[in-house]
């Protein structure tokens, strides 16, 4: 979808390369791609960048994109010959690895398609197991940790990595390879975020730990296929992992860095590892964290409890709760709107780091209040990128 | 006989492996199929692997997995595209019905016909290019060959799918039988005239992927209106398949043009008609192009039959077959009353004339299918503009070089005047590749097999297949 402030992963079709065969427009499922005459093109304005149309193309045509601030319009392209000389805004070279893994993660990142690590993050290691040779990791642990009665029912699974090294950096993801089931025609990959910090679940164990929704409807009126495997394994369970993935949305280990962290749902799951690192070995840095946290109601917020037992002076938290019924209203950007002044003074800091974590909705509502409060945001925007001081991951 | 673990060996969403009678048919059917194609199928290659693309599944997702993989252990599979429940007839006298899911006995005879000449042009063409690979430009050029061989033989699959699945022991006949024919074979020949063609070079063989299989794509896409809803489903996933085709068309030749015009400016050539100075460089000069590019648009149009024709008004009356994009056509699906205007010859002349549109449905689909060749040429062009060099190619008249329908063996120009006082051939013979010209091409015909490297008469891709490039090994040849 396109916003109106900061940067745009546009989506293109190169007409140099096309031969106009109709097949993206076919699959398209959102009917985001139209054609004249002359050219194929997408609609900003309607492209979710799902991929399913890059498979399909015959000719690698399909798969341009362009970061821009202004989307080209559908008129432009329409009127295209070649594709438009590229500002120097392009993606970044991507890691080689897995295909589908580095698709999912594109589209995670595309809300920050130019974000570089923090200067200060611990390089690291990518792609240390292969949907060729995934590691098996066994099951320690799995528990609801939303209230039983509420709607969401989020997981909370220790696994154990035995004696296979698979070194992890807070805020990366691994991916999850359920069985093959008879109507899966291919082994399905998903990621999920690593909740815990890079010495592990519990430090010295060799294991590490997710946090994951249970999808009840997958738009098509079937559970979710990984939640559901994963939610329902019980201790001894054997899962295959890949991975790790994600050379950008990690976090300086800088002691003085201030980290705000923004996130609803299972998009807690990076900063519960950050959080954790920072407890354990940084503790007296001078750095800030500050934790934007939203969910419809305390019983459906992952991890509720422990969050409510760290110290104040490790983590100041802002629970925005839009459906608890003795309290208004409130969405994370309302949390953020009341908070914009401290948020735009430590943004200010060289030190300061902004993340975003969760469901795709809420960035367009972030954006705008930082752009309502920060002058000349979508400049500030593409400097915060390049420093490595932005990261939105969603999903 | 061995017997063959069905769902992985053919991927498929058409429960293969619970459905007895057609595994057995499909067992049967399997062995003589692996024979034509080690008969017939890509000379010499059967030991290379190739960087292919197989289908696993029908959604975006499932169907386009690359690996490399021995030409004879290509995964064949039998997909049709995801069902609509409430799909119903959208042309001819049932529409608005809900489509059918079985055979409706009444047109029983018919379908079979469409789906047997549908058939028929899969294996042939395969046998069409049987000894491409031994002159192959590179080898991402040997990839996409295999690619569409491959894919010729799924959908031969798919074919026979509908055939066995469908037809009984008619259906079985019909299956054996599309393994016994072979192109041009005087006793046993293809079907359909185009399909008995050779396709002696690569230059050929591009012109025949952008002009020829893009009939089958006219095909395909009229067939997957149909009212009997496994072919439409079929025909639709064979779609995605044949616009891999069409691309080795409209590139390869783009390529060519490429090659052409940078040799050219290189030496400083400016006349397009200085044959002679070109070809001693080593690239097609484009006059040559053209008189290609003529013989095979020409001999493509004849796939279409005769303009009036009451098969067609019969397999769209009844539901079977409907136009080309019938779905986005706004009128009411019957044509009643409707007329459609027809190329005639009359008194010397090629004229328009309004004629019942149910009985010139070919002639539409033509039109449709001329109007997209046009397109491709238009972008060649566009490239040939770019350079500055003073030439356009263009397609021929609709009545040049005809063995079927009105101007069958009609004294037409390319440019669509009816010569007087001349014969058919004569007229003709200036403008299709001459001995020659044939002669040139096939003394271009030396095969590179260096990964990276591409023969001097045709540019390397701008963009190479699943994002790899040019230098990508995408053939071992000695695995
Ligand atoms: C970088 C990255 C990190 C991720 N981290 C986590 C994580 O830490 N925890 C986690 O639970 N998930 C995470 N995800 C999402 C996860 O990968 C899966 O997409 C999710 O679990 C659904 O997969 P599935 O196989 O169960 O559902 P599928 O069978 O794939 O069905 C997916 C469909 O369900 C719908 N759907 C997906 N997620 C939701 C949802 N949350 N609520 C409602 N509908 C939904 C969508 O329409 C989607 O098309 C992450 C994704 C990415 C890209
Ligand atoms: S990426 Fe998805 S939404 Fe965008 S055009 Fe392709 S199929 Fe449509
Ligand atoms: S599928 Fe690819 S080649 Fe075909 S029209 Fe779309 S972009 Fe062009």
């Amino acid at each position: 979808m396109i916003t109106s402030t900061g940067l745009i992963r546009q989506h293109l079709i190169d007409p140099e390369v096309c031969i106009r065969c109709n097949t993206c427009e076919e699959t398209c499922p959102i009917g985001a791609i139209t054609h004249n005459d002359d050219n194929y093109v997408v609609d900003p304005a309607i492209c979710a960048s799902c991929g399913d149309c890059l498979g399909p193309c015959p000719t690698g045509a399909i798969d341009s994109w362009r970061i821009v601030t202004t989307p080209h319009s559908i008129d432009d392209q329409l009127g295209w010959e070649l594709l438009p000389e590229d500002t120097g805004e392009i993606f970044e070279s991507v890691p080689e690895g897995d295909d589908e893994a580095r698709a999912l993660l594109e589209v995670a990142h595309q809300g920050a398609p130019r974000a570089v690590a923090p200067k200060s993050a611990t390089v690291p290691h990518l792609n240390v197991a292969t949907r060729h040779s995934p590691i098996t990791a066994t099951v320690m642990g799995n528990y609801r940790i939303t209230d039983p009665q509420s709607e969401s029912d989020v997981h909370h699974l220790v696994l154990d990595l035995g004696g296979h090294a698979f070194p992890i950096l807070e805020g990366q993801s691994v991916g999850v390879l359920p069985p093959s089931s008879p109507d899966t025609m291919r082994p399905v990959l998903r990621l999920y975020s690593v909740s815990s910090p890079r010495d592990g679940e519990r430090p010295g164990h060799n294991n590490l730990a997710l946090t994951v929704k249970r999808v009840m409807n997958n738009g098509r009126g079937q559970p979710g296929l990984a939640s559901n495997y994963l939610c329902d394994l019980v201790k001894g369970d054997q899962v295959a992992l890949v991975g790790p993935f994600g050379d950008t949305f990690l976090m300086p280990t800088d002691p003085a860095s201030n980290l705000i962290m923004i996130c609803t749902g299972t998009g807690s799951a990076p900063f519960r590892a950050m959080t954790e690192f920072h407890r354990r070995h940084l503790p007296s840095g001078p750095g800030k964290l500050l934790l934007f946290f939203g969910a419809r109601t305390r019983s459906e917020l992952p991890y509720f409890g422990p969050l409510m037992k760290l110290d104040r002076t490790l983590i100041d938290i802002e629970l925005c709760l839009s459906r608890e019924d003795e309290l208004p209203v409130r969405h994370v950007q309302d949390g953020l709107r009341e908070r914009a002044v401290e948020v735009t003074e430590l943004l200010g800091h060289d030190a300061t780091h902004l993340y975003l974590c969760g469901v795709k909705g809420m960035e367009e509502s972030v954006r705008d209040v930082l752009a309502e409060s920060i002058p000349d945001w979508p400049a500030r925007e593409v400097q915060l990128l390049q420093e490595g001081r932005l990261h939105i991951e969603t999903y | 006989m061995e017997l063959i673990d069905y769902d992985s060996q053919i991927p498929n969403n058409v429960a293969l492996a619970s459905d007895e009678r057609l595994k057995r048919a499909l067992e049967q059917w399997h062995p003589g199929y692996l024979n034509w194609w080690n008969q017939m199928g890509p000379n010499g290659f059967a030991d290379s692997e190739v960087y292919l693309r197989t289908a696993t599944g029908v959604d975006p997702k499932g169907w386009a997995q690359f690996q490399y993989v021995k030409m004879p252990e290509y995964r064949w599979g039998i997909f049709l595209a995801p069902g609509d429940p409430e799909r119903r007839i959208g042309f001819g006298e049932h529409i608005g019905e809900p489509v059918w899911q079985e055979v409706p006995g009444e047109y029983r005879a018919m379908l079979r016909r469409l789906l047997v000449v549908q058939g028929d042009t899969e294996p042939a063409s395969v046998e069409q290019q049987r000894h491409l690979g031994a002159t192959a430009p590179s080898l991402y050029d040997l990839r996409n060959l295999f690619q569409v061989n491959v894919e010729e033989g799924r959908h031969l699959w798919a074919m026979v799918y509908l055939l066995q699945r469908y037809f009984g022991r008619d259906g079985r006949e019909e299956a054996e039988a599309l393994l016994h024919r072979r192109s041009g074979d005087e006793d046993r020949p293809r079907m359909l005239g185009a399909f008995n063609e050779d396709t002696p070079d690569w230059l050929s063989f591009f012109m025949f992927t952008f002009f020829t299989d893009r009939d089958g794509k006219y095909q395909l896409e009229a067939l997957a209106q149909s009212g009997f809803d496994p072919l439409a489903r079929t025909t639709r996933f064979m779609l995605t398949e044949e616009a891999h085709h069409m691309f080795v068309g409209e590139s390869g030749i783009g390529r060519v043009i490429d090659a052409t015009l940078a040799t050219m400016k290189a030496a400083g050539i400016e006349d397009p008609y200085d044959v002679d100075r070109i070809r001693t460089l080593g690239v097609i000069d484009l006059p040559t192009l053209q008189r290609y590019l003529n013989f095979h648009f020409s001999v493509s149009l004849d796939l279409f039959g005769a303009e009036g024709s009451s098969n067609a008004a019969n397999a769209f009356a009844s539901g079977l077959k409907g136009r080309f994009n019938e779905h986005k056509i706004t009128d009411d699906h019957r044509l009643v009353g409707a007329t459609y205007p027809v190329l005639r010859l009359q008194g010397g002349a090629i004229v328009a004339r309004d004629e019942p549109a149910l009985t010139v449905l070919n002639a539409r689909l033509r039109d449709d299918y001329a109007n997209d060749c046009a397109n491709g040429v238009k972008r060649w062009n566009k490239a040939i503009e770019k350079s500055g060099i003073q030439f356009q190619l263009t397609l021929p008249h609709l009545g040049f070089h005809r063995r079927v329908g009105e101007f069958q063996s009609q004294p037409i120009d390319p440019a669509g005047n009816v010569v007087t006082d001349r014969t058919f051939d004569q007229v003709t013979v200036s403008h299709l590749p001459n001995a020659t010209d044939r002669a040139f091409i096939n003394s271009l015909m030396q095969p590179v097999y260096e990964p990276g490297n591409y023969a001097r008469w045709i540019a390397a891709p701008k963009v190479a297949i699943d994002n790899k490039p040019g230098d990508f090994e995408f053939v071992r040849l000695h695995a």
